[in-house]
């Protein structure tokens, strides 16, 4: 059994906080630059080109790329022989907030009632995702997500028979929908399968995989290279201000379902797709 | 090439201004958003003057992030405007004829731009780092309690946008698209012509 120091943890979603609003992952940048070169339509290049002049702007002078600094959902993988000491896990994930969003100088997004509203002043509490994994290790990953986007995303319970086909109209229709609203290009996580909370689940976490990866099953890794080739025939393009850069990116997550259905969810980021893990 | 245009942003000014016209926009603009917006239309229901002359004012749809020690302000990116829909026919009633913002607009608002001969501007969402360059000043004016969402004075100086939706209703997100997909569709048109031959 190793003990772990919940203070260990409040420190390291502190920083993760910080960095992931200032720094683009490597894969995000990747993929919007190659994006730019296919990019044939005159306001669509100008659009990318300010987009990648912001991400850098971000980095150089760290400040947040964008100023929705989002809600922070925070995965935790916890090793099964781990103990976390020195406090509650849940306190010292939002003190970890708490602290990153107030020296980062982040926004502070979180309204305390979603009915009543009225922001809570330190952007806890975070949207805490725990899973107990082997071994005897914490994999904190801190994912701030902007709700531009967010609120476009959708979730849809299939009968089986819509089939492959109902989830792909699915999929163009919900960009469809979105149209310039989520700050395209966009980043598209799709969840099919589990249960009706567990396919938004996976689609979120679509969102945090590398955009140069593909789903290990060559079937769906075949699904996600059409339906991101469909997405970029819509036209829409960077800011909607249309192009071809609808989308830099869509994977696809899945889990086994019951007899009687087929949950899909999508879930939309913008190209400010963040997230930034550390292991302790 | 954009074209520089000095605010206030007059009636005048406004019909020279044409869906999808890259302009370098310097002057005075008005920060805010949801909880402002509300604020405001309340305040003018009651018949209360509203905190700043709204005059051929231009309203910037932002929440930007505090600012570090020595910058003016912290990243400013457009907020989504479709939430300040049911607001902005009643601001534009008042005078505000510009907005800044990002995404797709109500029937309503359109209609109210072409009434009150309005421009709907688009800034780049998520580019908050790259357009807090262009703002030289900020300064708070009233409902300091809103944080993030407070009614805020901004100098900008060359601030890049995009007209989306100009005086006569015409609308970049319906036009553009429209343009590129027919491009592609000569080109893909071309190809197979000259498969054919």
């Amino acid at each position: 059994m190793r003990e772990i120091q919940a203070s260990q943890i409040t420190d390291v979603i502190e920083r993760l906080c910080i960095a992931a609003c200032q720094y683009l992952p490597e894969d995000v940048k990747t993929a919007i630059r190659q994006c730019r070169k296919k990019e044939d339509w005159e306001i669509a290049q100008g659009v990318l080109d300010n987009i990648i002049e912001n991400y850098e702007i971000a980095e150089r002078e760290q400040v947040p790329i964008c100023q929705d600094t989002g809600m922070a959902c925070v995965f935790l993988e916890i090793g099964q022989d781990v103990h976390i000491v020195g406090g509650g896990l849940r306190e010292a994930v939002d003190e970890g907030v708490r602290r990153g969003y107030d020296k980062g100088y982040l926004r502070k997004s979180v309204v305390k009632d979603p009915v009543r509203r009225g922001n809570t002043g330190d952007n806890t509490p975070a949207m805490l995702y725990t899973e107990i994994v082997p071994g005897e290790q914490v994999r904190i990953t801190v994912a701030p997500k902007g709700f531009g986007s967010e609120n476009m995303s959708a979730v849809r319970m299939f009968k089986p028979s819509a089939g492959i086909e109902g989830i792909k109209s699915f999929i163009l229709e919900t960009v469809e929908a979105a149209g310039p609203n989520p700050c395209p290009p966009i980043v598209i996580g799709v969840g099919i399968g589990g249960t009706f909370d567990k396919a938004a689940l996976l689609a979120k976490k679509a969102l945090l995989r590398d955009l140069d990866s593909h789903n290990p099953d060559p079937y769906y890794a075949a699904l996600e290279e059409e339906m991101l080739e469909k997405v970029n025939r819509l036209g829409i393009g960077p800011q909607g201000f249309g192009g071809r850069t609808t989308a830099i990116g869509l994977n696809i997550e899945t889990l086994p379902t019951h007899i009687a259905g087929m949950p899909c969810a999508i879930n939309i980021n913008c190209h400010v797709t963040r997230h930034k893990t550390e292991v302790i | 090439m954009a074209r520089r245009i000095k605010l206030p942003l007059t009636r005048e000014l406004s019909r020279t201004l044409h869906a999808g016209d890259q302009v370098l926009l310097s002057g005075t603009i008005y920060t805010s958003r949801d909880a402002g917006h509300k604020r405001m239309c309340e305040a003018l229901d009651r018949g209360e003057a509203l905190p700043f002359d709204p005059t051929d004012a231009t309203i910037y749809y932002v929440g930007p992030t505090p600012a570090k020690p020595g910058q003016v302000i912290g990243s400013a990116g457009p907020t989504t405007s479709g939430r300040m829909d049911a607001y902005a026919p009643q601001m534009m009633s008042v005078g505000a004829r510009g907005m800044i913002g990002k995404g797709a607009r109500l029937q309503e608002v359109v209609d109210a731009i072409r009434e009150y001969e309005g421009t709907y501007f688009g800034a780049i969402g998520g580019a908050g780092a790259l357009l807090a360059k262009s703002i030289k000043s900020a300064e708070l004016v009233a409902y300091e309690d809103l944080g993030a969402e407070a009614l805020r004075r901004l100098e900008v100086e060359d601030m890049p946008l995009v007209v989306i939706i100009d005086s006569q209703g015409n609308n970049l997100y319906e036009q553009g698209r429209e343009a590129y997909l027919k491009q592609k569709d000569a080109e893909l048109g071309e190809e197979a012509a000259g498969e054919g031959k």
